[in-house]
């Protein structure tokens, strides 16, 4: 139990920030394509988070959680590193939460300066997540490499969450925005593949504990996969992005597959990369694990409610599913 | 007072945490009101329910949003600043926390979406469900909440080793000496902050001459809350400080001012309390009053803050939280019975009740504002108290550091509780295209799949 319990709450952790990552990506990155988009578009795209954004910014609340109750030591010492980002994300993610409720709310005047909120807050909130993994991954040190490092990732990071929103709105949207939709996913999609390629080139170089785990035989066999299935997958995508027919079809749900799996495998080379390490080269799970009977209590919950969580989360998605429509009160 | 990193990480907390518990002091009192409009609206033949549920829900969304955006900094200030609060009580804080998250956070966040936009799409009774969850939901997250502030209040199941806390009960740690006074405090300032809420914007509109078909309805549901819940709150708080007498009596000597213990202890309405001379200048005293209140005895023993040298919290922000809060308590029982008197004897509401509602409006905001002061200021020096003190736990960051984030998060803050003041003024001065709306919308026409009428 003491051996598992660490590792249970590290795969909890992963998973509840790569849901996250992948499920307020999306909203994030409609929040960054906002700018390109006319004013009755933009009333769209924001009707098609309306429903979910509270509950994607949830997943994040669950991960800090999960770190908190976890691994105590290691969130104090995460969290103090990333005092500054930490604190502009925050801001970031205050300003954009609020600012599509008071953009319809606040009334016509004010509308302009919302639309700016929204869009600057969710860029704050993107980049400054960025830099936070990039920091994170090059073990909360600070020298020219790593701060370049978390330069390349704070500028990236925005990307995917560009492609992820564009997909999204090839789901949820028809006509002229869906054809525009498309078309930034098609310029989003590139500076994406860049920088996972030189993030995973940089990984290794800037960390010589991730480049020993990767690179020795026969390790890199059974690691060949990952990469060979990000390519792949990739070249799909801009394929199909190509196909707008296919995606007019409805087929615009396989971008947003194809970027999740990208996202899924680019979580499962860095969950190998880390591990053992909560805090690379300073602090195993174990070391910072809490108490065995505290994790033991917290789990007892999780297994009884994640299950419901995703549940109830399906049903919702079921019940908004479909074209995006402008959102109602319920009096038409 | 000087600028040191403890000082200056305080002040960050203070300002995050008003800020935040703003939004969630309405959602949690406002999500059972509404769900009480939702229900009248599906059994009685009134559309007026409607309309005030329609009207409602839309300040509720954003009230909601600007909770949940301003609790994700909780989340991560324990760990930005407070680090060792969490390597310390880890065990016993993450788990509370960590419920809280699992059993109300998802639940409330995601049937918002549906309570908010789902009324044409689920039927009435998945929607009623849904309005009913986010309900329990907020009730949920200040169970969890609230139980963990109580265990840093009264701690007890625990066990300390090598400095760091263990768990011994669950059921002793969640359901501590302080918690079930605070837990009913909490909740009925919530449903108190709606009522007034509710009454005062509905009072505004009246003087404005911007009134729906069912404002007077809202105004009423808010008299009739307010004038039975404030007496009751006041009856709650009176029991929460007696428990606090037991547990925590340096903060009973820094609320009622008394420095040397003494029996037959006056009652200080108003003065200006001096820690360096140890002594409360211009004191307006109630003689014997405070040893009654507190011993129900005109000579009973009221200890003082000599008793406690050196671990008791700063006098004068306690001091003045709580009579301010007792007097923002004093004037929601006047006023909502001078409402309620108008009501029943006269049967109307005359342009002073009104105005006095008006002014009302945010008095709940005051009041739980002041109260939480005095309890949370008032367990200083400690964070759990009388076991780990506040100054062990702080992390270090540069003065600069904290000064420039105090100032950010400050004039963050300020925006947008100007923004939202201004909208709720916006949203309330719009009478015209709500009325159109509910007369447009004919039964005939009505958006429920299942006409529940």
């Amino acid at each position: 139990m003491d051996y598992a319990l660490p590792l249970i709450f590290m795969a909890i952790m992963g998973v509840a920030l790569l849901v996250y990552v992948v499920l307020d990506g999306y909203d994030l990155g409609i929040g960054l394509l906002t700018p390109l988009a006319t004013e009755s578009e933009k009333d769209t795209m924001i009707a098609s988070i309306g429903p979910y954004w509270d509950a994607n910014e949830t997943w994040i609340v669950l991960g800090v959680g999960v770190l908190l109750i976890a691994f105590p030591v290691a969130h104090g010492i995460v969290l103090t590193s990333l005092y500054l980002p930490a604190t502009i994300m925050l801001m970031g993610l205050i300003l954009r939460g609020v600012a599509f409720d008071f953009r319809v709310k606040a009334g016509d005047h004010q509308r302009r300066l919302w639309n700016y909120a929204f869009f600057v807050g969710s860029l704050i909130a993107s980049t400054a997540q960025g830099w936070m993994l990039g920091a994170y991954v090059t073990g909360l040190t600070i020298s020219p490499i790593n701060i370049a490092f978390s330069c390349l990732i704070a500028l990236t990071l925005p990307a995917l969450y560009v492609v992820l929103g564009a997909a999204w709105l090839m789901i949820k949207t028809e006509g002229e925005l869906l054809e525009k939709a498309v078309k930034w996913g098609r310029v989003a999609v590139v500076p994406m593949g860049v920088a996972l390629l030189c993030i995973s080139i940089a990984t290794p170089l800037v960390s010589p504990t991730i480049a020993d785990k990767w690179f020795v035989l026969p390790n890199i066999i059974g690691l060949l996969p990952i990469p060979l299935i990000c390519v792949i997958t990739f070249s799909a995508l801009i394929w199909l992005m190509y196909r707008i027919d296919l995606i007019q079809a409805g087929y615009g749900w396989l971008v947003m597959a194809g970027t999740v799996l990208i996202c899924v495998m680019a979580a499962l080379g860095l969950a190998y990369s880390l591990f053992p390490y909560i805090v690379i080269d300073k602090l195993t799970v174990w070391q910072a694990a809490s108490a065995t009977n505290s994790l033991l209590f917290v789990l007892v919950g999780v297994v009884i409610v994640l299950p419901a969580i995703i549940g109830y989360t399906i049903f919702v998605y079921k019940v908004f599913s479909g074209k995006a429509t402008t959102l109602s009160y319920g009096s038409k | 007072m000087e600028f040191d990193p403890l000082t200056l990480a305080r002040i960050q907390f203070t300002l995050n945490i008003s800020f935040h518990i703003l939004f969630p002091t309405i959602t949690i009192g406002l999500a059972w009101i509404l769900l009480y409009f939702r229900i009248r609206f599906t059994t009685s033949q009134n559309r007026a329910w409607e309309y005030a549920y329609h009207f409602w829900v839309k300040i509720f969304a954003l009230t909601f949003a600007l909770g949940v955006v301003s609790g994700i900094t909780m989340s991560f200030q324990f760990g930005t600043n407070w680090p060792g609060f969490i390597e310390k009580t880890g065990n016993i804080a993450g788990p509370l926390l960590g419920y809280e998250v699992l059993t109300a956070f998802f639940l409330e966040a995601t049937f918002l979406g549906i309570m908010l936009f789902g009324k044409d799409r689920v039927s009435n009774r998945v929607h009623l469900i849904a309005t009913a969850l986010v309900a329990i939901g907020t009730a949920l997250s200040a169970f969890w909440i609230l139980s963990l502030n109580s265990w840093m209040q009264t701690p007890q199941g625990y066990s300390i080793v090598d400095g760091k806390f263990f768990v011994e009960s669950w059921m002793a740690i969640i359901f501590n000496p302080s918690f079930p006074y605070r837990l009913t405090h909490m909740l009925l300032a919530s449903l108190l902050t709606s009522a007034f809420l509710i009454a005062g914007v509905s009072a505004w509109r009246f003087i404005r001459g911007v009134d729906g078909p069912a404002t007077l309805l809202v105004l009423k549901t808010g008299i009739v809350m307010a004038a039975i819940l404030a007496p009751l709150q006041i009856f709650t708080g009176d029991l929460h400080g007696l428990n606090t007498l037991e547990h925590q009596p340096a903060k009973i000597a820094a609320m009622e001012g008394i420095w040397q213990t003494e029996e037959g202890a006056p009652f200080t309405l108003f003065g200006f309390p001096d820690e360096a001379r140890k002594k409360t200048h211009y004191a307006i005293e109630i003689p014997k009053a405070s040893s009654l209140i507190l011993t129900h005895e005109l000579n009973g023993e009221v200890m003082g803050l000599n008793e406690f040298e050196n671990e008791h919290p700063p006098v004068a922000i306690v001091f003045w939280s709580f009579r301010i809060m007792l007097a923002v308590g004093t004037l929601m029982v006047l006023i909502s019975w001078w409402g309620l008197w108008s009501i029943v004897k006269k049967s109307s509401l005359s342009k002073p009740v009104l105005s006095a509602l008006m002014l009302m409006t945010f008095s709940g905001w005051v009041a739980t504002l002041a109260g939480w002061y005095v309890t949370e200021v008032g367990r200083q020096p400690w964070i759990v108290y009388g076991l780990l003190r506040t100054s062990d736990v702080v992390a270090q960051h540069p003065a600069i550091t904290l000064v420039g984030t105090v100032i950010a998060y400050a004039l963050l803050y300020v925006f947008l509780l100007v923004s939202y003041m201004g909208t709720l003024r916006y949203m309330a001065s719009k009478p015209a295209e709500s009325l159109a709306l509910l007369q447009a919308q004919s039964p005939a026409q009505s958006g429920r799949p299942q006409g529940g009428v």
